[in-house]
């Protein structure tokens, strides 16, 4: 049964990130990329991250995408990409290359394996580890205030100067063009 | 507690993670649309994620999922500059393809 749904993930998966890459309409692969993105968050309820389940949906599938079919719809783009290519063989270049980074990273799984210990025991460990250490949604929220407070707080600056980016590359150019000629005049 | 705990190798989710990651990364190669060029940043985001929980329920470490929050909120910030970028391009350029960023190529080459 989990290798059923395990498989059926996996042809959504294949077919959303195949559907992103060779559909011509912006808005489609936008569609695509969400088949995707779910299909990861179905791996990741598997794999036992609950919380993750959660993020993936509401901030990919729901925030991320939404934005990009926002920016389509604004810049009405979703017209057909020319077809003709100014560098000639780029696409058999990048299927070979394509080819090679696979062998070389399937290459990898198969002869290398990550290092470092088991956390089993430890407050690490994603199951076990002790009473009272919580489920899933508690342990990464104990890892993430402790271990990784200092590199959360960073996210939340990096977050708020992300919006303040956004406003002024997004502000109409003619705002600034108009302020530039009011401080030379006075 | 896993919600949906399974037995089903490690090894699975790793190719299926480098097969997305290709997928993205000759997308990337081959794609004009900067919109469509950036989907395909965000599927190699997705499988390295993909990997990260994989590993971390292999070695049993809870620190697998919290490095996966850090990148989902990191993507997050970037498709909000990357897209402010591309209206503001768009804005000035009037297209929004690759072949449409040459102003330092020599027209009369």
């Amino acid at each position: 049964m989990e290798y059923f749904i395990f498989f059926l993930a996996a042809a959504l998966a294949l077919a959303g990130a195949l559907g992103v890459v060779l559909l011509r309409n912006p808005a489609h692969c936008a569609l695509s990329l969400v088949v995707t993105l779910i299909s990861v968050a179905i791996f990741f309820a598997q794999l036992g991250a609950a919380l993750l389940v959660a993020m993936q949906i509401i901030v990919y599938a729901g925030a991320i995408v939404v934005l990009f079919l926002f920016v389509i719809m604004l810049l009405g783009v979703d017209r057909k990409e020319s077809v003709e290519e100014p560098l000639k063989f780029q696409r058999p270049v990048a299927l070979v290359l394509g080819v090679i980074l696979f062998a070389e990273v399937v290459f990898l799984i198969g002869h290398q394996w990550a290092t470092g210990a088991s956390s089993s025991g430890t407050a690490h460990a994603i199951h076990g580890g002790g009473a009272g250490l919580g489920g899933n949604v508690e342990r990464v929220a104990r890892s993430l205030f402790t271990d990784f407070l200092w590199p959360f707080e960073i996210t939340a600056a990096l977050l708020v100067l992300a919006v303040v980016g956004a406003v002024v590359l997004a502000r109409r150019s003619g705002e600034s063009a108009e302020t530039v000629e009011a401080g030379e005049a006075s | 507690m896993p919600v949906l705990a399974t037995t089903i190798d490690a090894g699975w989710y790793l190719v299926l993670a480098a097969l997305i990651f290709t997928i993205g990364a000759a997308g990337l190669l081959t794609r004009r649309n900067v919109l469509v060029m950036f989907m395909c940043v965000e599927l190699m985001l997705n499988a390295v994620n993909l990997t990260f929980v994989t590993f971390a329920r292999e070695l049993n470490d809870i620190r697998g999922q919290v490095i996966v929050f850090f990148i989902l909120a990191v993507a997050a910030a970037e498709v909000a500059v990357g897209l402010a970028i591309i209206v503001a391009i768009f804005r000035r350029r009037r297209g929004a393809t690759a072949d449409d960023l040459d102003l330092l190529k020599d027209p009369t080459a």
